[in-house]
């Protein structure tokens, strides 16, 4: 092959209609590593197909039929990859969740899932031995749970692909991502637009056949779960996947696998630039050859410029070329890409006024007193992309406003969700809640969904922490708030907490201790991230807006304020 | 040494100084220190005490008290 399967040009039916194609062309390519501490397994096309269709086998067995949706809660290897394609060569629509950690309180996350499997009404969850007790006994009467552990052989992929197939209209898979009514959304994808995605992004950078993905996203993420599972499946592309867990306590193995492999594509979300480059031992580098890596690819937080330098600088005797550094902007709700820097060349920096840019909204570039703004690059084709004032009314350039879309590649609604489908879809148009600006046809990202907390690339609704908190003895319900505090460190943002509590007594000593505690642990057991800045403030002391809301960003102003003066 | 690396936890990865850690209580399902921390109390622990954690070891089952800790140093450095 000298192009890759799905082009501009050559957009199959759906997926599976791919899959056909692929058993037919190059079921002896190789398409998946998984690496799993010190052992690395290979599967070829057709041995991942055949797999595959184990799981389909099994779905098919227990009465699950095209279009039901089926959950996969599994850790990060072939279990999980082949599930999700099994269930698709059934047509049933699979979704993965996140697998409980060792830091999850295991009754809180099982609730969690059980609201989450009744809510999206699926009757199918597939998982592994460890968790089939319990999750069986949290989705009794909801769903039939089968252990990926225990499959019996069986199946053969022509079996399935001999059936009808979907129609590219129908629903190929769901990524979950988080809402901030505490349930999480899930994002229905239809093959059409999984399909455009891929051929309108893989010539934004310029995918071939012989690029080799190296990953340790996680799957239930669109950056994991499109750029780095369904694309390099799809288009027959060598992908090696480690998992999250592993990666974070030795972010060296990433590397490691990129100069086993010849890596050339990796996608990073901006907290990890930092990470490997400043958590990393110079020992745990001999032998690191990154010359191979075309593009590494920043996405899924805000892009700082400054994390781009500390990550060459550190990484550019290993070979890692500064024109390998691209940004992204992506979503679910756009399957995945909406921008792409230009393949070689290294993101445009705006130097912009950094007070007019408060003031008056509006970009200036300047040479004085300025904020850095890495460009996310321009709408991949297939996607347009607007910026509108709070009317919705197109603004100019360098005019700061709301993100709005519309592209061949759009989320077909969200599932169960008819009322916020309605009210984030209007009139084919997707408004983000992010705010950014254009110039020269470039997209600049200034803010975020109003007051979203992005912790090493993970979406915090500020509103779910609070909601979770509210019930502690001692804090004044409705007196709390969660807000983000930017990590120059590393490149990404913390979580901050302010109480008030009713008892002066226990602004200090023993009673500050106890509500701390419960504070900390309760949001590291129930959202696997950790608060960095907790403290409790006496009654009246946060502010509220006119409208009687516990204003965010001025009660974090007010009190890193406070904490400066003696 | 327990309250060097109580100290170091409290002022530097937790940011509250106030609150003391009691020997056995949970640190990382706690809240007080998460996983992309893990590394940089390593780091930590190499440049004061000479002791070398392999990343494999940065777990919660491993690391999650100022006790575990602390013997898990002793048991290095008695080797």
């Amino acid at each position: 092959m000298t192009v890759v399967p799905i082009t501009l040009d050559a957009k199959p039916e759906t997926l599976l209609h791919q899959v056909r194609w692929l058993l037919e062309h190059c079921a002896d390519h190789r398409s998946v590593t998984v690496i799993s501490g010190e052992a690395e397994r290979s599967y070829s096309v057709g041995e991942f197909f055949h797999h595959a269709a184990r799981y389909a086998h099994a779905l098919d067995a227990i009465g699950a039929s095209p279009g039901e949706l089926v959950v996969l809660i599994l850790p990060q290897e072939e279990n999980a990859l082949f599930g999700f394609w099994g269930a698709m060569l059934l047509g049933a629509v699979p979704s993965m969740f996140a697998y409980l950690t060792d830091k999850l309180d295991p009754v809180r996350y099982y609730d969690s899932v059980r609201k989450l499997v009744q809510h999206a009404n699926a009757r199918f969850v597939i998982t592994d031995t460890a968790l089939f007790d319990p999750l069986s006994a949290a989705l009794d009467g909801l769903a039939v749970v089968i252990s990926a552990d225990t499959l019996q052989p069986g199946g053969d992929p022509a079996e399935y692909l001999a059936r009808p197939l979907p129609q590219t209209d129908s629903i190929a898979f769901l990524q979950h991502s988080s809402g901030s009514t505490g349930l999480q959304k899930g994002v229905m994808l239809s093959h059409r637009a999984v399909i455009n995605q891929l051929a309108s992004y893989g010539q934004a950078i310029e995918l071939a056949p012989d690029d080799v993905i190296v990953s340790w996203l996680p799957l239930y993420h669109d950056m994991g779960l499109i750029a780095a599972f369904i694309q390099p499946i799809m288009q027959a592309i060598h992908l090696v996947l480690m998992s999250p867990t592993a990666w974070v306590r030795a972010p060296q193995i990433l590397l490691q696998a990129i100069t086993r492999h010849r890596g050339s594509l990796v996608w990073l979300p901006n907290f990890a630039y930092n990470f490997l480059a400043t958590r990393i031992r110079d020992s745990a580098l001999d032998g690191i050859d990154l010359s191979s890596l075309r593009a590494v690819i920043n996405c899924s937080e805000p892009v700082y410029a400054e994390s781009h330098r500390v990550f060459t600088a550190r990484f550019a005797p290993f070979a890692l070329r500064e024109s390998a550094l691209m940004t992204c902007y992506a979503m679910a709700e756009n399957t995945f890409a909406v921008t792409s820097s230009q393949m070689n060349k290294i993101p445009r920096i705006d130097r912009v006024d950094r007070r007019r840019l408060a003031e008056e909204r509006i970009a200036y570039q300047t040479d004085g007193d300025a904020f850095e703004v890495v460009s996310c690059g321009t709408p991949i084709i297939g996607c347009q992309v607007r910026i509108v004032d709070a009317e919705r009314q197109t603004l100019p350039e360098r005019s700061i406003g709301e993100i709005a879309l519309q592209s061949d590649s759009m989320l077909s609604g969200y599932h169960n969700q008819v009322e916020i489908t309605a009210a984030a879809l209007v009139d084919g148009w997707y408004f983000t809640g992010d705010m950014g600006y254009l110039a020269d046809g470039e997209l600049y990202i200034t803010g975020r969904k109003k007051d979203l907390i992005i912790v090493g690339g993970k979406n915090i609704y500020p509103q779910d922490i609070e909601n979770l908190l509210n019930d502690i003895p001692g804090i004044h319900p409705g007196r709390i708030v969660a807000f983000g505090v930017d990590n120059t460190d590393l490149g990404t943002q913390d979580i901050g907490i302010l109480a008030e509590v009713d008892d002066p007594a226990d602004l200090e000593g023993e009673g500050r201790a106890v509500i701390v505690r419960t504070i900390r642990s309760r949001i590291a057991q129930s959202t696997d991230v950790s608060a960095r800045y907790v403290d409790l403030v006496p009654l009246r002391w946060l502010i509220k807006t006119s409208s009687g809301k516990i204003a965010r960003a001025a009660n974090r102003d007010k009190y890193f304020e406070a904490q400066k003066s003696p | 040494m327990k309250d060097q690396i109580r100290t170091y936890i409290s002022q530097q990865l937790s940011n509250d100084p106030k609150y003391i850690f009691t020997d056995d209580e949970p640190l990382i399902s706690g809240g007080w220190v998460d996983s992309f921390d893990l590394t940089k109390l390593a780091v930590f622990i190499e440049e004061t005490f000479g002791v070398h954690f392999a990343d494999p070891e940065l777990t919660v089952d491993n690391m999650d008290t100022l006790n575990q800790i602390v013997s898990n140093i002793e048991a290095k450095l008695a080797r």
